[in-house]
């Protein structure tokens, strides 16, 4: 709400003071630790009293000055107000940075410039606490949905992970406060493990340009951070309690953190998430319920140029899967795509029953950091992480309540960094990253391991710098080296062993055989360079972003040892042994311009993946349980070409509009066929009507269509039924649908705002071609939520 | 005030001594970690105790002649395909008594899955798909606690000479009652067609 209001503010303090100077400043505001923009500080021109507010971005602008030098006053509501010179001639660009916390020991602050931002030749998409605050009841995914480029995969409404340009899974990596979930981010059912409620900011990168995290970042980085404690006493919180009409239930989240000016400081943030079975507009969607519960504890020591903090941080949940997709083989999915409505449709319940997912991660991390003179900032970061996933199918007799699938993930890593200013132009950052992760499979499920254990080693060491040319051009490059070795342990089928032809290759892995299975104790080693390069212009009202990356990664688990029936998905998934790391080059190019009334980023990409792995249909199997459709990983060469454009006119001071457009297309080069599950184009535009006078309220009413995605490989087979022959349509995706949204926020108080938000408001039945369950039912219809924001 | 600075400055050597012996004790830990977990000992195999591996329909005729209907897999999902067997034709005109057997053969001694299917008889059923032109009918003797049919026991008969497939399908948790295989829903445990001769 307050951003709203600050960016009208904004729009009305461009008053024009007629004088004969026609100079024009933009400058853009950053936190001194972390390079992050601030938002809504107030800039003041000592000599005009003219004042202006820093938009979302932190970017603001001072029109009609005088070739002359002014002083500013930049003060923002959590840091020290500063005050800067500015030599003003001709137009002028200059980037200024605070103290984002209340400083009181003035003897020590540090005048570097630690512009820790993980990119500057990528434009960083953004996601605001306002914005976050809207989405309290649903998952990371769906705020991530709001960016333009950034779609999701979905099992359902509730297993929702993100996708960027087109790419996920392991092509997309996930940093909660600095740490790299390790979450079993290869399969496609897979939710990040991250509460939306103790983000505090979220970024995202498309691209590997952020080497810093990872080198294996082909689609991009999404990078979560809790939100900043200031320094000052200080004891404050808030809470949220959301209740939705579409699965009867609601989110109650909480937050509490005390600050002192000496620089300890402790928070906490808890939240509770549940739901019943939601709705389609139609019908019950059964078994669709959620119940989440997450917290997180931080304590820390910040004396500016030194600092420990120890975070740890437990989410717990639990998702039930819709019913009517648990399904044997083909016979079964020509009855359920052939039927208009789902096979089962049960009354409204709060229970989760199979199939469900049920799913606990473990985080906790302790870094340091020093500023030492002539070096740098360095940091240390021990972080450790435990993930265990749980999937329970339907089975029968004495196994009902036993988990199919019991994995757990243990991760460490190990990180030393130095960003260090080298001049006032050139900033370095090297570090070097070592973890250790094993994977544990439960063998008390009684069913084969979808995943096999196996140790992972990797360490990695990486270095980056930019360089500040002059005011208009900056340039960015980095590089990085992942060494990983991989100890597999895995039982193979004979038969499967035999057909692949690993009999005479590989009869040297074989450990042990027992009855039909073979112990098969696999080492591998992979080695991945990256590499980015770029530059960051900026003229006028424009800023021109262009970056080459080259990034590699080495394929992961799911991808070389998938072998058998997936359940979920209904079909025989089979990996393969041999990969080898998959390398992506991407451009991509970014122009914004920040003006007045007219604000806007477009970003076109192109992208080439050499080696790239991907799934799909390659025959059909006989089995006891009928036919199953096998799916083959394969490696191939691919390239995609997309585009993603963000608008934002202001039509009055009360009103603005916003745009969204992304389109991607993505091709298999060498069997000349589009890839399968790219997002369709899709177009976002809402109005949005602000009046800080009253009640600082917002109305906003969103339209989204989705186009209907026209490029798809053909993946349709034939089945033969007891008394005929069908094809099974699985790969024609569904019609485009146009979506109503509407939400309006309020503060009754100035210390609580409420909030209505209404998803879907003509209860449109539509099925999204990147919903894994829309073979089976309608996404879900109308949901009414209503919320009460308390800060204290 | 430039005491303070001093102390600020001896503050950040001890500090940085500290932040080194940390860095150096981590790395060494890691060493330490790395180095141990290495000989990992062998996990422990898993057969899939819910596969079902064999179906065995044997239909008995008064006299007590039988036609054996046999489909095993025993890689379950994997590559290799089922094999059927039929012994024995069906006669002319004949009434059958039938069973059904479900078993897991990849546990020694092999285990009854029927069993599980009788004590689950309400979320269970067999069904019996004869195509066009064979003259086949069955009908359902057994039924779980509701009176819905399950089919482990079926009653077959025949008609005059003909040829044709009889699938045996067994669901679970369909929809119960049901009007036949298309509208059950639920989960296919087993689909297995035989090719069967009345003569």
């Amino acid at each position: 709400m307050r951003l709203f209001a600050l960016l009208l503010l904004l729009c009305c303090s461009m008053q024009s003071y007629s004088q004969d100077c026609n100079n024009t400043l933009y400058g853009s505001l950053l936190d001194i630790h972390d390079g992050s923009v601030l938002t809504g500080a107030t800039v003041i021109v000592a000599q005009t009293g003219v004042g202006v507010l820093t938009d979302l971005d932190g970017n603001f602008v001072i029109s009609n000055l005088c070739s002359a030098t002014y002083q500013l006053q930049i003060s923002h509501p959590s840091c020290s107000t500063k005050a800067f010179s500015v030599l003003i001639k001709d137009d002028t660009q200059k980037t200024f940075k605070l103290e984002h916390h209340l400083e009181s020991l003035n003897e020590i602050i540090v005048n570097g410039k630690k512009t820790n931002r993980a990119t500057k030749s990528i434009y960083e998409n953004l996601v605001d606490q306002q914005t976050i605050t809207t989405f309290s009841s649903g998952s990371l995914g769906d705020a991530l949905n709001s960016i333009s480029g950034v779609s999701s995969l979905n099992t359902g409404n509730t297993v929702v992970k993100p996708m960027i340009n087109g790419l996920h899974s392991s092509r997309v990596l996930i940093i909660n406060n600095g740490v790299q979930m390790q979450d079993q981010e290869w399969g496609a059912e897979h939710a990040p493990s991250i509460d939306i409620n103790a983000v505090g900011t979220l970024k995202v990168i498309k691209g590997a340009g952020a080497l810093q995290y990872g080198g294996n970042a082909i689609g991009g980085v999404v990078i979560a951070s809790a939100p900043k404690v200031p320094l000052l006493d200080s004891l404050y919180g808030k809470t949220i309690f959301s209740g939705s009409s579409n699965g009867l239930g609601g989110t109650v989240s909480s937050s509490l953190t005390r600050s002192n000016q000496n620089g300890l400081y402790t928070a906490f943030q808890g939240s509770l998430k549940r739901y019943g079975d939601f709705n389609a507009p139609n019908y019950n969607l059964s078994n669709t319920g959620v119940f989440e519960r997450n917290i997180a504890a931080t304590i820390g020591f910040n004396r500016i140029d030194y600092g420990v903090e120890a975070y740890y941080s437990l989410f717990k949940n639990e998702i039930g899967i819709l019913r009517a997709s648990h399904i044997g083989g083909a016979e079964d999915q020509v009855q359920a795509i052939a039927s208009p409505v789902p096979s089962i449709i049960n009354d409204f319940t709060y229970n989760i029953d199979a199939p469900r997912q049920d799913v606990t991660h473990h985080l906790a991390r302790i870094k340091g950091f020093k500023n030492i003179e002539n070096i740098g900032l360095i940091s240390l970061q021990y972080d450790y992480q435990q993930n265990n996933r749980l999937e329970f199918d339907v089975r029968r007799g004495s196994n009902k309540d036993k988990a199919s699938v019991d994995l757990v993930l243990d991760t460490q890593t190990l990180t030393i960094d130095v960003a260090s200013d080298i001049s006032e132009k050139l900033t370095t950052k090297f570090g070097i990253v070592g973890s250790l992760q094993t994977n544990y499979a439960n063998p008390e499920t009684g069913v084969r391991r979808l995943i096999p254990d196996y140790d992972k080693y990797s360490i990695a060491g990486f270095a980056s710098g930019n360089y500040d040319i002059n005011q208009k051009w900056v340039l960015e490059a980095g590089f990085r080296f992942d060494y990983t070795h991989m100890n597999v342990f895995k039982f193979y089928r004979r038969s499967f062993w035999q057909d692949r032809g690993y009999d005479n290759q590989f009869s040297d892995l074989v450990v042990e055989e027992i009855g039909n299975q073979l112990l098969v104790n696999p080492k591998l080693d992979f080695y991945n360079p990256s590499f980015t390069i770029g530059s960051k212009y900026s003229f006028g009202l424009y800023k021109l972003f262009a970056n080459y990356s080259l990034s590699s990664r080495a394929p992961n688990a799911s991808e070389q040892f998938s072998e058998g029936l997936h359940h979920s998905a209904s079909r025989i998934e089979l990996g393969d042994l041999q990969f080898t790391s998959e390398t992506a080059h991407k451009i991509s190019l970014t122009l914004q311009k920040i003006g007045e009334r007219v604000n806007f980023t477009i970003t076109p990409f192109a992208t080439k993946i050499d080696d790239f792995i991907l799934i799909e249909p390659t025959g059909i199997r006989q089995t006891i349980r009928g036919n199953f459709q096998v799916w083959e990983y394969r490696q191939t060469q691919a390239q995609m070409y997309g585009l993603d454009l963000d608008a934002n006119l202001s039509l009055t001071d009360n009103v603005r509009f916003v745009h969204q457009f992304s389109l991607v297309k993505g091709y298999d080069k060498t069997s000349n066929e589009p890839l399968i599950s790219m997002p369709a184009a899709n177009t976002l535009n809402s109005l949005v009507y602000t009046n800080p006078n009253f009640n600082n309220i917002s109305i906003a009413i969103q339209s989204n269509y989705v186009f209907r995605q026209n490029e798809f490989p053909n993946t349709n087979f034939e089945v033969v039924l007891p008394d005929s022959i069908q094809t099974v349509d699985i790969s024609t995706p569904p019609s485009g649908y146009h979506l109503l949204n509407l939400n309006i926020t309020a503060a009754i108080r100035p210390d609580m705002q409420v909030g209505l938000y209404v998803n879907n408001l003509l209860n449109t039945s539509y099925r999204n071609y990147l919903n894994r369950l829309r073979y089976y039912a309608d996404d879900v219809g109308r949901n009414i939520t209503l919320q009460l924001k308390y800060n204290y | 005030m430039k005491t303070l600075q001093l102390n600020s400055i001896t503050n950040f050597k001890f500090q940085t001594m500290k932040t080194m012996k940390n860095i150096s004790f981590y790395a060494l830990l890691s060493i330490a970690m790395i180095g141990c977990s290495d000989d990992d000992t062998a996990p422990e195999v898993i057969n899939d105790e819910e596969l079902i591996t064999t179906v065995i329909l044997t239909l008995t005729q008064e006299s007590g002649d039988q036609v054996v209907l046999t489909t095993v897999d025993l890689d379950g999902d994997g590559p290799d395909e089922p094999v059927t067997t039929v012994v024995g034709n069906f006669s002319q005109n004949t009434q059958y008594q039938g069973a059904v057997q479900f078993l897991n053969e990849t546990e020694d001694p092999a285990e009854d899955i029927t069993e599980e299917v009788i004590e689950e008889a309400e979320e269970h059923q067999v069904f019996y798909t004869i195509s066009e032109g064979l003259n086949i009918t069955t009908t359902y003797v057994d039924f779980d606690s509701n009176d819905n049919p399950l089919g482990v026991n079926i009653t077959l008969e025949t008609g005059e000479a003909s040829s044709g497939s009889l699938t045996v399908t067994l669901r679970h948790e369909p929809v119960k009652p049901n009007d036949g295989l298309d509208s059950a829903g639920g989960e296919t445990d087993i689909a297995t067609s035989f090719d069967v001769t009345i003569e």
